[in-house]
C-alpha cells in the first residue's frame, strides 16, 4: 500500500545512522529496543494519516539548519523560588543547575537513572507511552522512548514545597534534542513541575507521569520565543484514586509545535485538567494541541480548556478527545477550544471528539472561532484607551479562562506578564 | 463647550439619512436634555459624537471647545474631555473593572502629557469615588459589567465619569432599566459632578430623569432634527401630552 510504503520510507530515512543509546541497564535497553521495534512497525506518520490531517508531520522530520544566533528570552519563572534543573543542548548541565536535592523528593538525571535498578522507573519507562497508543499511533513518542538519553527523573514522597523548574538552553547551534522526563507522585504527595526555555530547533520531549492515590501533580510550561522551533511533545499521565493532574502550557511563537497530552483516569474520583494558550503571528506559526483523555474509573472529572490567538496567516489546531469506558459512570468531562482570529488570514482547525460507553455521564464540548468584539473595542476606546492597547486587553481577556486553570496566582501572573510583553512587541 | 452645526449623518452600510441637520450649542457648566420618540436620532447623535464606526458624516461639524471632534479617534475624543455614558454598558469578561479603569485613566493622562498614576495612588482615587456612589469594593474586582444588575451597570458608568473627570458628558438613556432607587442614586452621582467647567447632554425618553437632574435647556428631537427647544417646562409638557401633539404643532 502506498501509505504503508511512505511511512516505512520516512522511518528508514529518519532512523538512518541512528542507534538506541548504549550503556543503559538491561531493562532500559530492553525498553528502548521494544520502542524501536514498535516504531519500525507503526512507521512515522504521513499527512494522509487522519490524526495528522491538520499538521504536516514532515515538518518534524526535516533536518534543521539552525540560525547562527538566536535571541534568547530572559528565562521564565525568574520570580519563583525553584529547584532549577538545566539542560543545555539536550544534556543535563550540572554547573547551571541547583544541587539535586529537596525534601520530599528523589531527583536525578535520566541518564543516570537508566543505569540503575530503580524499581518504579523500570515499571514505568515506555509503559504509559505504550498504553497511550490506544486507537491512534503516536510514533514521535515512541521515538522518544527509543532515543532519549537525558532528562529528569522525579519521585515525590511528600508535599514538595519548591517547584522543580526544568529549563532548556542552547549554547551553540544544536539542531536536535530528545529529552525524557519520568515522574512518580506517591500517595498523598504533591509536586509542581515547570518547564521553559529554548531546547533546540528540532525538539522532542516526552514525559511519563504516574500519580498514586491522592497524589497531586501540577505542570506549568512556557514555550517561548524561539522562532525556528519545531517541537513534538508528549505528556502521558496515569491517575490513581482522588488524585489530581493539572497542566497548563503557554506557547508564544515557534514554527511548528504539537503538544500531545494523553491521560488515563484509572482511580475513582480523580481530576485531570489540561489547558493552554497559544499566540501566533505570521504564516510560519503552526500550533497543534492534541489531547486524549480516557475515563476508566467512577466519578472522575476532566477539563480541556484551550485558547488560541492568531494573526497574519498563523494556524492553530485543536484535536481533543474524551473517551469514557463502560465502567466510568458519573463521569464529568468538559472540553472547550476557542480561537480569536485577529485578521482574515488566520486559520483555526478543530476536531472535538467524544466516545462514550457508559450511560450515567455528563460530557460536553464546544469550539468557537471569532474576531475581536467591535462593541467591546469601541467601549474601551471611548474611555480613552488607544486601539492597540484596547485590543491587547481583549486578547488577555480572551485567554483568561485558560489562565484561570493555573492555581498558583504568582505563576499565573508570570505568564500574564510574558503574554503582555509578547503583545507589546508585536505591535 | 459643545458646538454642533448642521450635522447630517447617514448609515455607512445603507443609504439612510439619520441626522438631517442638527444644530446645538451647550455652554460650559450647562445641562441640556434631548428628548424625543424612538428612532428620532438621539442615540445616533451620541454615537457620532463619541466616534463609533458605522456612521458617515455627510455635512456639518461638531466641536469641543473649538476643536473638531469628528476628525479624531474615539480615544482622542475621550482624552480631549468627552465622555459617553452608554445606554447598554458593554460586558467585557476577563477584564477586571479596576484594570479597565486604571488603563483608561492613565491612557488619558498620557495622551494629555500628564503623569500616570501608580496602582496605589489610583486605588485611593477610585475608592473615594466609589464610596460616594455606594459601589462596593467587590464590584471593582469583578470583570467589567459582567453579572452586574442594570443599576450596577449604570452606576459603573457614572463611576467611570467621576474617575475620568470629563468636560463634556453625554448620558444616553441612562435612566433606562433603572428602578426608582437606582435612578436616584445615579442622578445624585451626576449632580455631584455638576460644576462650572463641566457640561452635560442628557438623552432621555421620559421626563422622570429630569426630575432628578434639572436641565437648563430641553430640546425635542424628531426625525433627525431638533424641532423645539425651551426650558425645563418643555419636558413637563411632553410628559403630559406626549410627543404626538408636539409633532403636530411643529408641522
Amino acid at each position: 500500500m502506498a501509505l504503508a510504503q511512505a511511512k516505512s520510507d520516512a522511518t528508514e530515512a529518519r532512523l538512518s545512522g541512528m542507534q538506541i543509546p548504549e550503556g543503559g541497564a538491561g531493562w532500559a535497553r530492553a525498553a528502548r529496543q521494544d520502542a524501536l521495534d514498535r516504531l519500525t512497525g507503526m512507521g512515522l506518520p504521513q499527512r494522509r494519516d487522519e490524526y495528522w490531517r491538520f499538521t504536516n508531520p514532515a515538518e518534524f522530520l526535516k533536518p534543521e539548519t539552525p540560525r547562527a544566533e538566536i535571541a534568547l528570552d530572559a528565562p521564565g519563572f525568574d520570580d519563583t523560588d525553584v529547584l532549577r534543573v538545566v539542560f543545555t543542548d539536550g544534556v543535563f548541565d550540572a554547573d547551571a543547575s541547583d544541587a539535586l536535592s529537596q525534601e520530599g523528593l528523589e531527583i536525578e538525571r535520566f541518564a543516570d537513572a537508566v543505569t540503575k535498578d530503580i524499581h518504579w522507573i523500570k515499571g514505568l519507562l515506555g509503559v504509559l507511552e505504550t498504553a497511550g497508543q490506544d486507537r491512534v499511533d503516536r510514533p514521535f513518542a515512541t521515538f522518544n522512548t527509543a532515543f532519549a538519553e537525558d532528562g529528569v527523573v522525579l519521585r515525590a514522597t511528600g508535599k514538595v514545597s519548591k517547584p522543580v523548574h526544568v529549563e532548556y538552553r542552547r549554547s551553540d547551534d544544536t539542531a536536535e534534542a530528545v529529552l525524557r522526563h519520568m515522574v512518580r507522585v506517591e500517595d498523598g504527595a504533591e509536586l509542581t513541575l515547570l518547564e521553559s526555555g529554548v531546547g533546540a530547533s528540532r525538539l522532542n520531549t516526552g514525559m511519563e507521569v504516574d500519580i498514586a492515590d491522592r497524589g497531586v501533580f501540577r505542570h506549568v510550561r512556557m514555550q517561548g520565543r524561539d522562532h525556528e522551533r519545531r517541537a513534538a511533545t508528549h505528556v502521558f499521565a496515569r491517575l490513581g484514586e482522588e488524585s489530581t493532574f493539572k497542566s497548563f502550557t503557554l506557547s508564544l511563537n515557534g514554527m511548528m509545535t504539537r503538544n500531545e497530552v494523553i491521560i488515563t483516569l484509572k482511580g475513582d474520583d480523580a481530576v485531570a485538567h489540561v489547558a493552554g494558550a497559544a499566540l501566533g503571528d505570521g504564516r510560519d506559526f503552526h500550533h497543534d494541541d492534541t489531547v486524549f483523555i480516557t475515563h476508566d474509573a467512577v466519578n472522575c472529572e476532566s477539563r480541556q480548556v484551550f485558547k488560541k490567538v492568531l494573526r497574519n496567516g498563523a494556524t492553530g489546531v485543536f484535536q481533543g478527545k474524551i473517551l469514557v469506558q463502560p465502567d466510568a459512570q458519573k463521569t464529568d468531562g468538559y472540553q472547550i477550544s476557542q480561537s480569536l482570529l485577529l485578521d482574515e488570514d488566520a486559520n483555526f482547525l478543530a476536531k472535538p471528539e467524544l466516545e462514550i460507553y457508559a450511560d450515567d455521564v455528563q460530557c460536553s464540548h464546544g469550539s468557537t472561532s471569532g474576531a475581536i468584539d467591535e462593541t467591546a473595542l469601541f467601549y474601551l476606546k471611548s474611555r480613552g484607551i488607544p486601539e492597540d492597547k484596547a485590543q491587547d486587553l481583549l486578547v488577555l481577556a480572551f485567554v483568561a479562562e485558560a489562565l484561570a486553570e493555573i492555581e498558583d496566582e504568582d505563576l499565573a501572573e508570570t505568564l500574564r506578564t510574558q503574554l503582555a510583553g509578547w503583545l507589546e512587541r508585536r505591535r | 463647550m459643545l458646538k454642533i452645526k448642521d450635522l447630517k449623518v447617514k448609515l455607512e452600510e445603507e443609504d439612510k439619512q439619520i441626522l438631517k441637520g442638527v444644530d446645538l450649542e451647550v455652554g460650559a457648566g450647562q445641562v441640556h436634555a434631548i428628548m424625543g420618540p424612538n428612532g428620532s436620532g438621539k442615540s445616533t447623535l451620541s454615537y457620532v459624537l463619541s466616534g463609533r464606526d458605522g456612521y458617515e458624516v455627510t455635512e456639518g461639524s461638531a466641536e469641543l471647545e473649538g476643536i473638531d471632534l469628528l476628525d479624531m479617534e474615539p480615544e482622542e475624543r475621550a482624552a480631549a474631555g468627552l465622555f459617553l455614558a452608554f445606554q447598554y454598558p458593554v460586558e467585557i469578561p476577563g477584564v477586571g473593572n479596576m484594570t479597565f479603569l486604571r488603563t483608561a485613566y492613565n491612557a488619558q493622562r498620557k495622551a494629555r502629557g500628564e503623569e500616570e498614576a501608580s496602582a496605589a495612588e489610583f486605588l485611593k482615587i477610585v475608592r473615594e469615588k466609589a464610596k460616594d456612589l455606594k459601589i462596593d469594593a467587590e464590584m471593582l474586582k469583578r470583570p467589567v459589567n459582567v453579572g452586574f444588575s442594570g443599576g450596577e451597570k449604570k452606576r459603573n458608568e457614572i463611576l467611570q465619569m467621576a474617575v475620568l473627570e470629563p468636560k463634556m458628558c453625554i448620558l444616553d438613556e441612562t435612566d433606562s432599566g433603572l428602578d426608582v432607587d437606582a435612578m436616584k442614586l445615579v442622578s445624585d452621582g451626576v449632580n455631584a459632578l455638576r460644576n462650572e467647567g463641566r457640561s452635560f447632554l442628557v438623552i432621555t425618553h421620559y421626563q422622570r430623569l429630569l426630575d432628578h437632574i434639572t436641565p437648563d435647556v430641553v430640546h425635542i428631537m424628531a426625525n433627525g432634527r431638533i424641532v423645539k427647544s425651551g426650558g425645563p417646562e418643555l419636558a413637563l409638557e411632553v410628559e403630559k401630552n406626549g410627543y404626538a401633539d408636539l409633532m403636530d404643532e411643529v408641522q
